[in-house]
């Protein structure tokens, strides 16, 4: 799929269709993918493999006082998120040529590590088999067993408002993305301050979150003002912590389109995609089924109100025996 | 619990310009009792009330925070406290969510006409929240005295 994506970029650019092309070279090791921006020079660098994890439309934004027009690939998970940041006027579509990828899924090397799997020097990939061979040899790892969790509850495989689609995608949602947080609601209010005391706590405040989220766009943010009280690069106190959490939740709800990547970065494994879900959770039980990002233009559950929405109190009656 | 003697609970109460704190006003010029460890704040609209004012307050010290605003279809400015429903349940919910207890937080529809509504009001939230106890889980260690 690498080849025709690269020579399908070549010839856009050559046509004078596009400038330059958003997409992925590898990092510093070889499973690590960044997003790059190529011209019809370098290309040739363009990576798209099973690696490729990493949503880039947010790099988007600072390409648009610039001229001419970028190529982005999208896979169908980050073309919600380019859709929100168009209705959210941070890019200009017209700017822009999505170009949709296909998605298998993509592999969380975490995981194999988790495994017990150490000394990754190559992995290769036939089906639904990876093999990864190690400093101490050869090992066959399932395929659906390395994917990254947001692979796992998957919105779908459709692109969502893309200029054109290239290659085929495969299924890999096994289940439904508000177990985790049903299961939490379901605890008393005791168990769950313990559990996200339990994994916040872990929290480092390196903004590995804010700034991978294309929700989290802002210019100037308010975790960079020093009259704050939450632009420590650590946190000093428990509720540093809670609050740079809430705030970041709240500041995405309604605008998250559950794209995963809080958690993906997370070098503490703090599963923040949580919080986020439970806001989407919220808004579909009461304000109606919503999805951020799905087409350009949606008015979003929080600035759009109904005469008969339920009175703040509905969360605490809500789960009755908890109380 | 053993709980102190002295402690009384700190309550902020923010309050609409138009509506409640023309209620609180009633209130006060009906001689009604209400408990004097609520400090309002005036607001414009019960919409200006930025969710980050909330958790400030309980930064700050506050044990319970109240919104009060005109009634739905009341508003001075037409729709703002409904901007502001739809904000404080994502906001309560994403507190009850990280296990903050229930009821440290409220909204209530208070008009300028209900002064014995508001001094009601405010005396059954001060006993929810004393029966809560201090705020414990949401505080900031650091801008205790």
């Amino acid at each position: 799929m690498q080849e025709m994506i690269k020579e399908r970029v070549l010839t856009l650019i050559n046509e004078g269709a596009a400038d330059r092309v958003l997409a992925w070279e590898t990092g510093e090791f070889f499973y690590d993918r960044t997003p790059k921006f190529f011209d019809k020079n370098n290309v040739n660098d363009l990576k798209y493999d099973s690696f490729c994890g990493a949503n880039v439309t947010k790099y988007l934004i600072a390409e648009m006082p610039k001229e001419g027009k970028t190529i982005v690939l999208v896979k169908p998970c980050d073309s919600y998120s380019l859709n929100q940041l168009c209705t959210e006027h941070r890019v200009n579509r017209e700017k822009v040529y999505a170009l949709g990828v296909g998605c298998r899924g993509k592999i969380d090397v975490e995981k194999l590590r988790t495994m017990g799997i150490k000394g990754i020097t190559a992995i290769t990939e036939e089906g639904d088999t990876l093999t990864v061979s190690t400093l101490y040899g050869e090992k066959k790892v399932a395929r659906k067993d390395a994917l990254l969790d947001k692979c796992l509850c998957c919105k779908g495989k459709e692109h969502k408002g893309v200029d054109e689609v290239i290659g085929d995608s495969e299924e890999t949602s096994v289940g439904d993305k508000f177990e985790m947080v049903a299961k939490l609601e379901a605890m008393t209010p005791d168990e769950r301050f313990e559990f996200w005391r339990g994994e916040l706590s872990k929290c480092i405040r390196c903004n590995a979150c804010r700034n991978v989220c294309p929700a989290c766009s802002c210019i100037k943010c308010v975790f960079d003002n020093p009259k704050s009280g939450v632009d420590n690069k650590a946190a000093a106190d428990d509720f540093e912590e809670n609050m740079f959490h809430i705030i970041r939740a709240y500041h995405v709800a309604g605008r998250c389109t559950d794209c995963g990547e809080c958690s993906r970065v997370c070098p503490q494994g703090i599963p923040l995609h949580l919080l986020n879900r439970k806001m989407i959770k919220d808004i579909n039980e009461l304000y109606g089924d919503y999805q951020a990002g799905a087409e350009i233009g949606q008015r979003h559950p929080l600035t759009d109100y109904t005469l008969s929405d339920d009175e703040p109190s509905v969360v605490h009656e809500r789960g009755g025996a908890n109380a | 619990m053993s709980v102190n003697q002295e402690w009384t609970p700190n309550i902020v109460a923010f309050c609409c310009n138009w509506c409640s704190y023309a209620g609180a006003d009633l209130a006060g010029s009906g001689r009604m009792n209400y408990p004097a460890n609520v400090k309002i704040i005036r607001i414009p609209c019960s919409c200006r009330l930025n969710p980050l004012f909330v958790l400030r307050a309980f930064q700050r010290g506050a044990d319970g925070v109240i919104l009060c605003g005109c009634h739905p279809g009341d508003c001075h400015y037409s729709t703002g406290n409904y901007y502001a429903r739809r904000r404080m349940t994502m906001l309560f919910s994403m507190l009850d969510y990280l296990g903050i207890e229930r009821g440290r937080t409220r909204v209530e529809w208070v008009s300028a006409a209900e002064g014995a509504k508001f001094a009601a009001t405010m005396n059954d939230f001060v006993k929810t929240i004393t029966d809560l106890g201090e705020n414990k889980k949401l505080e900031d260690l650091r801008c205790k005295k």
